[in-house]
């Protein structure tokens, strides 16, 4: 029942239509409070000392800072390190570019099976669908997305990206998709099962594609951060490893790494470190028994140098893709993640996504928060992700030729603009001022809560009573009380 | 494709430079006295066990360990290990083991893709050495090498991993720092805390879903 609410909801035509089929499904917002109370919880038992989680987080705001900075520079002292490594470089403009990189290099070496570890960019650029347009068939090893995958969905969170399906719903998924699979509702038995059919995968691909969490320039090194082991087992049983991140990934120096690591790890899943940590810096060398013979490096745009662009927007870059936002979002907390109808969802997903895809199509997306300002709060990276939602909302809003934001003024509306001059008008000429609020004291009370535009705000509250008198008489007629 | 180099590196330097911000002060120290208790500490909560042997001893407490536990990978007689014979305490275990045919030492000296079979299906456990521990987050280090390669920590059910007392560090940025890590990284190195594991069902914690089930590591204090 869930899974067909939530599906149904991913195909409604805005956030406020799919929010209110995700807000109905009691099944769903169980399973999703139940996931970010005890995110929640583990993030804060591993930050207790308030000194030390400031310093930590200034150390690591500042160093993507510097990273950003310095980006550029940084992207081709990190090529020039990889191609010394022996690692190819190839950079992507859009995620159509990507695709193909990916595809011909997957089919000049003759890859019919790609095994792939947890990637959002991947998603990003629908890598899956396109390579099986290519009768490459790419199978998703990370135990959430194998089974996201063999229900046809997409992740509903960044980290955990099953957090939508109840172990009943994994159990019947096997049974279903996995030979000789009988139900079983055992944790530990349907992990066996993944374990047992996804060994068959890795000893059978051709090719491994994994993301990246940090990619060294001093080095030439890409980290990759994870608890299972597929991701090792991507990067080092297939004869071929493909990575691609997004550009904005590089850091600096080797010693810039452990901070960003621990305020990762411990704000993702309350974890002081994850099981792998799995720095590779180049193919497999003469001698050596294992890794891949090959190692390319995917640096993808998409959009993320239109980002750059703005001062304030490049803090979008920032992000370390830990996921706290949304385990810490009263919004994603109740709709879940398919509500956003985006590859990233949340908060971090409310900033990037219109961004990526234009406010056009997504420009709904910064209003599908209270600003309570927990994100912000949350954030590793200190990125002010609340400021960014007004900044986008208008930026939606209001018709500029210069703003660089894709769909900038997608979203203008002439009466809301009328509104609001006269709203400026009203309180910049004293006797519109007196005129309107004396109108609003008598008529108030009589207009309908259901009248146009008005509804909006009265659908879901109380419609505010009108006092007989504005402020200012009242004042005047009593005089000024000091006390 | 160095066309969207150009272009996507014209863009980036079009944009108005940000200001470069200091880095402001941050360390952890754990003191000397307090890191092995720390590493072992850690390194149980996250479900590897963690035993004190002598360089002179631990393959005879190995093979106990090994004896008790039975083969898991359902080969008929004994269990399977991996070893790195061209290492010292590769030498060590194979002296050792001479008297004990139940306890098959295998080593890993050909390409993966000659024993891919052997590798992914029929390994019951695999000894490698560490570069040393980390106190703080209870964390082996690892640098594959030709001796040892990248999957024996990674494939069998059990992996027994050796960590000299004198080389367990406070923190990472330690290790990087004494060890000297920019100088240059092997083809890959590696950080362990524990077995492979996942919560991605339910939350619910499971063991073993694509590395080793079971994390052994034998502190040597000689």
């Amino acid at each position: 029942m869930g899974s067909n609410l939530a599906t149904s909801a991913a195909t409604a035509p805005d956030f406020a239509a799919r929010a209110s089929i995700a807000l109905a499904d009691d099944g769903l917002r169980r399973k999703f409070r139940r996931a970010m109370d005890g995110l929640m919880t583990k993030r804060a038992a591993q930050f207790p000392d308030p000194e030390a989680w400031t310093s930590l987080r200034a150390r690591g705001a500042a160093i993507r800072r510097r990273s950003l900075a310095r980006l550029p520079q940084l992207l081709e002292q990190l090529e020039t390190r990889c191609r010394a490594n022996g690692i190819q470089v190839h950079w992507a403009e859009t995620s159509a570019d990507a695709d193909r990189i990916i595809q011909g290099i997957l089919t000049d070496h003759g890859v019919r099976t790609l095994i792939k570890g947890k990637s959002m960019v991947s998603e990003e650029i629908h890598l899956n669908d396109f390579l099986a347009e290519h009768s490459i068939s790419a199978v998703e090893s990370d135990l959430g997305e194998f089974v996201i995958q063999l229900a046809h969905e997409t992740p509903s969170h960044i980290i955990m990206p099953c957090i939508h399906k109840s172990k009943e719903d994994v159990a019947t998924l096997f049974r279903d998709h996995i030979p000789n699979q009988a139900y079983t509702d055992d944790v530990d038995a349907l992990t066996a099962t993944a374990r047992r059919v996804l060994r068959e995968q890795f000893a059978g691909a051709d090719a491994g594609l994994s993301g990246v969490n940090f990619a060294i320039a001093e080095t030439g090194t890409l980290c990759l951060v994870e608890n299972e082991g597929n991701g090792r087992l991507s990067t080092t049983l297939p004869p071929l490893h493909v990575a691609v991140m997004g550009l904005e990934k590089v850091v600096e120096r080797l010693e810039d790494v452990p901070p960003l690591l621990s305020l990762l790890t411990r704000s993702a899943t309350g974890q002081a470190i994850t099981t792998y940590v799995n720095f590779i810096s180049s193919p497999r060398k003469e001698g050596e028994q294992d890794g891949p013979r090959e190692v390319h490096l995917v640096l993808l745009d998409n959009g993320r140098t239109r980002i750059f662009g703005d001062p304030q927007l490049q803090e979008t870059l920032a992000c370390i893709r830990c996921g706290a936002c949304m385990n810490h979002c009263p919004v994603y907390t109740r709709v879940g993640g398919h509500a956003y109808d985006a590859v990233y969802p949340g908060p971090i997903g409310k900033i990037l996504t219109p961004q990526i895809d234009g406010l056009a199509t997504a420009g709904d997306l910064p209003h599908a928060s209270s600003l309570c300002g927990a994100c912000g709060e949350v954030c590793p990276v200190a990125i002010p992700i609340p400021n960014l939602l007004v900044r986008l909302r208008g930026e939606a809003a209001h018709q500029n030729s210069a703003s660089t934001v894709m769909g900038a003024g997608a979203r203008h509306s002439s009466v809301e603009d009328w509104v609001w001059r006269g709203w400026r008008l009203m309180h910049q000429v004293p006797l519109f001022y007196r005129v309107a609020t004396r109108v609003l004291t008598r008529i108030g009370n009589a207009m309908p809560a259901s009248l146009p535009m008005l509804n909006a705000w009265t659908s879901v509250r109380t419609k505010p009573r009108f006092a007989r008198r504005p402020l200012n008489e009242l004042v005047r007629s009593r005089g000024f009380d000091h006390e | 494709m160095s066309n969207a180099r150009t272009a996507i590196l014209d863009r980036l330097r079009a944009a108005r430079p940000a200001p470069l911000p200091v880095l402001p002060e941050w360390s952890v120290t754990i003191p000397p006295a307090e890191r092995l208790n720390r590493f072992s500490e850690r390194l149980e909560a996250s479900h590897a066990e963690v035993v004190t042997s002598t360089s002179g001893h631990w393959p005879s407490l190995l093979a106990e360990r090994l004896k008790a536990r039975g083969n898991t990978q359902g080969s008929a007689n004994g269990s399977s290990v991996h070893y790195p014979p061209g290492t010292h305490h590769g030498r060590c275990l194979a002296d050792a083991w001479t008297d004990k045919p139940e306890l098959r030492l295998v080593a890993y000296d050909q390409p993966v893709e000659v024993l891919k079979d052997t590798l992914v299906h029929r390994v019951d456990a695999a000894v490698t050495a560490t570069r040393g521990g980390i106190a703080e987050t209870g964390t082996l280090i690892l640098w594959p090498s030709a001796e040892e390669p990248r999957l024996m920590s990674l494939l069998p059910p059990l992996h027994v991993a050796l960590v000299e007392a004198k080389e367990i560090y406070g923190t990472l940025t330690e290790a990087m720092m004494v060890q000297n890590w920019s100088a240059g990284l092997p083809t890959n190195a590696l950080l362990i805390s524990g077995p492979s594991k996942t919560a991605d069902i339910e939350q619910t914690l499971a063991y073993g879903v694509h590395g080793p089930k079971e994390l052994l590591v034998i502190v040597l204090d000689p």
